[in-house]
């Protein structure tokens, strides 16, 4: 049996699913498809494309280099696509999110600190952006990343735009 | 704790014990498992295939009963009250509830588990894993007692603190730790992260391939904690065949596919209704609304990225309308 084809999506190459009403409201299932947002987003919006509470998922679109992030918490970062290098730096505490703080924020021009490594991701890769750290995506060419993450103000909200209707 | 279960001896004809626990009996001949109650109206007695029975009790069983209602069918299921578990036969289906016909009884949750275990262990033949896709397994599920497979049914689910792969947190899975890449996914793409951690920061510098990991779950419709963000947590999981319960959920539930294709029935929670189909490919993300039940059909081997929301105050929240069973306006 080996004749098994696993198919993944890609910026280049996906197809939405859609959904088939009964009795019910399509706008209940929020459905939408990462690729799709990402090919239609600026590189680095960081787009909800899950939202529960405070908690997110948002699908970016990784296109040269990102601005430098920080978060009092982890979050992680799910590459769907291309290639995304994650740069780490160990910052001082006056640079870092106040610790209550829920979701990243971005931090202005070139933080300051100790190189921490970087990874570099494929499809299927996904990295700790640990807690305190600030990190920095950089992709050569059109990537999409998922990150698992809390509401902050780098998030952009567009359902009307992206979910079926 | 040490809790007493109920059972006969084994059937001189079958080799199966039957098993009570409250008001319901449970029985199992070659074919069928029969359970019974005692409604308002006199004596019901509901049937499955052993098969469909020993998938779904696998699953109530190795999620601990998971995230409120597993549903076996239309008819019989649990609600999870974490810390006790209720047990229902027709309370959640329409003609049934209306014609009084329903039985729904709690039990403290080390009872029920219990019970649970000795009926999974004693049903489930020698050969037949009700964990695998049925293209994975045997038809031993039928016939006289033969055996048992309890290496099978004693797999422990996966719970990372805080990622697979952290130094003390759930191992990445190789051929080595026992996790052989499915034969499904024998093109999945197996390369780990380049991780290029200065001295000091191993550890702290940390990714790992999920797909890979994904491909090697020798589990299907079992959902593993691979990453923990606060409240939020990745809970992943392969699929193939059907997915053998009906979750009703007390809070909303997100599923981003990963790869493949599902495709999704969703019934009303109270009364089995239908209300959609959702047909959900590679990338494609929806909400599962908190007022639903869903089983899914997956045609190959797929990717589930299953995101919970943990917040223990949420099914309360849910439950008196504090918030709505919809988690986007737009
Ligand atoms: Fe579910």
């Amino acid at each position: 049996m080996g004749d098994f084809v696993t198919v993944f999506g890609s910026l280049g190459d996906y197809e939405k699913g859609h959904i088939e009403i009964i009795n019910d409201d399509p706008k209940n299932y929020a459905f939408s498809n990462v690729f799709e947002v990402a090919s239609k987003a600026k590189p680095y919006e960081k787009v909800a494309v899950g939202k529960n509470q405070q908690n997110l998922i948002e699908a970016i679109r990784a296109e040269g280099d990102s601005p430098w992030y920080t978060c009092a918490h982890d979050e992680f970062a799910l590459v769907m696509d291309g290639e995304v290098e994650v740069h780490f730096l160990d910052i001082a505490e006056v640079d870092r999110a106040p610790k209550d703080k829920e979701g990243n924020i971005a931090i202005k021009g070139q933080p300051k600190g100790k190189k921490m490594g970087h990874v570099v991701l494929r499809r299927g890769h996904q990295a700790l952006l640990p807690a305190n750290a600030a990190y920095q995506f950089r992709a050569r060419r059109p990537s999409v990343v998922l990150q698992q993450a809390l509401e902050g103000e780098n998030t952009i909200y567009r359902w009307s735009e992206i979910c079926l209707k | 704790m040490n809790v007493a279960v109920k059972a006969t001896s084994s059937s001189n004809r079958t080799g199966y014990k039957s098993f009570e626990l409250g008001s319901f009996k449970f029985s199992r001949d070659e074919y069928f498992v029969y359970i019974e109650w005692r409604s308002k109206k006199g004596r019901m007695t509901h049937y499955m295939s052993a098969d469909a029975f020993l998938r779904a009790m696998m699953r109530d069983v190795a999620w601990g009963f998971f995230y409120y209602q597993v549903n076996f069918d239309h008819v019989f299921g649990t609600n999870n009250l974490y810390g006790r578990v209720q047990m229902f036969a027709g309370s959640y289906n329409e003609t049934f509830k209306a014609q009084g016909l329903d039985l729904i009884e709690t039990f403290e949750t080390p009872q029920i588990m219990a019970t649970f275990q000795a009926i999974l262990a004693d049903w489930t033949n020698a050969g037949f894993d009700p964990f695998a896709a049925p293209a994975e397994t045997t038809t031993d599920w039928l016939g006289k007692k033969h055996g048992n497979n309890d290496t099978a049914i004693n797999r422990q689910r996966q719970v990372s603190k805080r990622m697979v792969g952290l130094p003390g947190d759930t191992p990445i899975r190789t051929d080595a730790n026992g996790y052989p890449v499915n034969r499904a996914f024998a093109d999945v793409d197996q390369s780990q992260p380049e991780i290029h951690a200065e001295k000091g920061y191993e550890g702290r510098v940390h990714g790992f391939n999920l797909f890979a990991h994904l491909s090697r779950s020798d589990v299907t419709w079992n959902p593993s904690v691979t990453s923990v963000c606060k409240q939020s947590l990745f809970c992943p999981t392969s699929e193939e065949y059907i997915l053998p319960i009906k979750h009703g959920n007390d809070r909303v539930e997100w599923f981003i596919q990963l790869s493949d294709q599902i495709l999704w029935d969703v019934e009303d929670k109270a009364t089995g209704r239908p209300r959609a189909k959702v047909v959900m490919k590679a990338g494609d993300v929806a909400a599962m609304p908190a007022d639903i039940r869903h089983q899914g059909y997956s045609p190959k081997r797929s990717m589930l990225l299953v995101w919970e929301n943990v917040n223990p105050r949420i099914a309360e929240m849910h439950a008196t309308g504090e918030i709505p069973p919809y988690p986007i306006k737009f």
